[in-house]
C-alpha cells in the first residue's frame, strides 16, 4: 500500500453516516473510494453539487455536471444542483460536516497553509479558506514531509489559509490531533515507530504512553 | 419581447476597459460563444472579475490569452500559468479573492448591500487593509460590494422575455452576476417560447436580463 492509499483510507474512517463531505482536489478526492458502498454520505463539489457520484462511462460525460477540478462527474439518486452563493453558504454557514484538504504546512496551532508558496506558486486559495473557516471539521491529508523536509512545523512559515485550528491531521506515518496543549501523536502508520515519527516532524509532539498502530482494512 | 443578438454585435456595446463580471467555473457554464466574440473583436482593458481564468486557450484563458485583461478579480488562477506569467510580468493585475467572499461580494453589489462580513480570511493576508467589525461577541472581516459594467451570463436555455435557467454544475456564478451589472447579457443553449420554461425553474426573472444572444446554431 503507496503513502497515498494509507492516507485515503485512514482518512475515510473519519467519514460517518448521514455526512455532508467536501474533499479537496488530488490525494483527498481518492477517500470517497474507501468509504464503504452502502454508507449514505453525500459529497459537496464547490462548484455546485451536492452528491457527486463516479467518473462517467467513456463518451457519456456531460460539459455541465464536473468536479471543483473541472473533472467530469456523475450525481447520485437524491443529488442537488445548487449556485456558488448557497454552496458557500453550506460551508461557511456550519452545514458542512467535513471537509478534507491537502497542506503545505501544520503548525502547533493547528494552523494550516496551503494555497500559496510566495515566489514560486500563487495559484489563489479558491474555496479553501471558507472550506477552513466554515467546516465542521476540517482534516488535513498529506504526506508527512516533502522530499525529507517537516510538513508539520513549529510556526508556519507559509501564508495561512485560516485561523481555525484543523481538527486532524492524517498521513502516511501519523495520525495526530491539534488540542489546546499542541500536537497529541493517536496513531501511528503501519509499521512505523513513534521514534520515527518524531524524527520526521519539526514539531513538538505530545506522545501518549499507548500509541496505536492505525487499523486499515 | 427581447432581440436576439448576434455574439458581434453583442461585443460591440462593451467598451474598452469595461468592468465584466464573467459567469463560469474552470470554463462550466461561461458564456463561450460572447467571449470568443470578443477576441475576434479585440478591444480590451477589461477588468474581469470571474471565479477563474479557466486555462489558456479555454473560455476565460482566451480572454487572457489575447492579452484583453488589464485586471482580474478571481478565485484561482492554479489551472492557467499564461495568467500567472502575466501577473508576473506585471501586465495583468490580479487580485485573489476566497471563493465564498467573491460569490458574496458580488451578490452584496446586486442585491443593494454595502458589504459582506465573514470571517473567512481573518488572520491571514486577505485582511492586509481591511477593517473588522464586532457582532454578539464574535469578529468579522468587511468586505465591500462588487459590480460590473456588464454581466455576461452562460444559462441552459432562456425564453423570448429572458427568463433563465441553468443546469447542474453550470449555475455556479451565473445567477449571482446576473443581479450585480449595469447590462446583463445572457447567452442560453436554447431560447424557448414564453411558457416553455416553468415559472419555479426559473433561476434569474427576465427583468433582470437586458439582451440575449441569438441561438446556438
Amino acid at each position: 500500500m503507496d503513502a497515498k492509499e494509507v492516507i485515503a483510507r485512514r482518512v475515510a474512517q473519519e467519514v460517518r453516516e448521514g455526512m455532508l463531505v467536501n474533499l479537496g482536489i488530488g490525494l483527498p478526492s481518492m477517500v470517497a473510494n474507501f468509504v464503504p458502498d452502502d454508507m449514505r454520505v453525500f459529497f459537496q463539489a464547490e462548484n455546485g453539487v451536492i452528491g457527486l457520484g463516479q467518473r462517467p462511462p467513456d463518451g457519456m460525460e456531460d460539459r455541465d455536471l464536473t468536479d471543483a477540478g473541472g473533472g467530469f462527474v456523475t450525481a447520485v439518486p437524491g443529488a442537488a444542483s445548487i449556485d456558488s452563493a448557497m454552496s458557500f453558504g453550506l460551508i461557511r454557514g456550519g452545514h458542512l460536516d467535513m471537509t478534507v484538504l491537502g497542506g503545505l504546512q501544520v503548525d502547533e496551532k493547528g494552523h494550516l497553509a496551503n494555497w500559496m508558496v510566495p515566489g514560486k506558486m500563487v495559484p489563489g486559495m479558491g474555496g479553501a479558506m471558507d472550506l477552513v473557516t466554515g467546516a465542521r471539521r476540517v482534516i488535513v491529508a498529506m504526506v508527512h514531509a516533502a522530499k525529507g523536509d517537516p510538513k508539520i512545523v513549529p510556526e508556519c512559515t507559509l501564508p495561512l489559509t485560516a485561523l481555525r485550528r484543523v481538527s486532524l491531521i492524517v498521513t502516511e506515518m501519523a495520525v495526530i490531533e491539534p488540542t489546546d496543549e499542541g500536537l497529541v501523536l493517536r496513531e501511528r502508520g503501519p509499521g512505523v515507530a513513534v521514534e520515527d515519527i518524531v524524527a520526521a516532524t519539526a514539531a513538538r509532539l505530545i506522545v501518549p504512553d499507548e500509541v496505536p498502530e492505525m487499523v486499515l482494512a | 419581447m427581447k432581440r436576439a443578438l448576434k455574439p458581434a454585435e453583442a461585443a460591440e456595446m462593451i467598451p474598452e476597459g469595461a468592468v465584466l463580471l464573467i459567469g463560469g467555473f474552470m470554463g462550466v457554464g461561461s458564456p463561450h460563444r460572447l467571449i470568443d466574440a470578443l477576441v475576434e473583436r479585440g478591444v480590451g482593458g477589461f477588468t474581469v472579475i470571474a471565479n477563474d481564468t479557466a486555462r489558456p486557450g479555454k473560455d476565460i484563458g482566451k480572454l487572457i490569452d489575447a492579452r484583453l485583461v488589464a485586471k482580474c478579480i478571481v478565485s484561482h488562477i492554479g489551472l492557467n500559468p499564461e495568467t500567472q506569467r502575466q501577473m508576473i510580468a506585471g501586465d495583468l493585475e490580479v487580485e485573489l479573492v476566497p471563493q465564498g467572499t467573491l460569490v458574496e461580494r458580488i451578490r452584496a453589489g446586486g442585491v443593494g448591500l454595502g458589504g459582506v462580513l465573514t470571517a473567512t480570511g481573518l488572520g491571514t493576508v486577505v485582511a492586509e487593509g481591511k477593517p473588522t467589525v464586532e457582532v454578539d461577541g464574535k469578529t468579522y472581516l468587511l468586505e465591500k460590494p462588487i459590480r460590473g459594467d456588464f454581466a455576461l451570463i452562460g444559462a441552459r436555455q432562456c425564453d423570448y422575455v429572458g427568463n433563465l435557467e441553468y443546469t447542474l454544475t453550470a449555475h455556479n456564478f451565473n445567477p449571482v452576476m446576473a443581479m450585480a451589472a449595469d447590462t446583463v447579457i445572457a447567452e442560453p443553449h436554447h431560447i424557448m417560447p414564453v411558457g416553455m420554461i416553468p415559472p419555479d425553474a426559473v433561476k434569474t426573472p427576465g427583468v433582470l436580463v437586458d439582451h440575449i444572444l441569438e441561438r446556438l446554431i
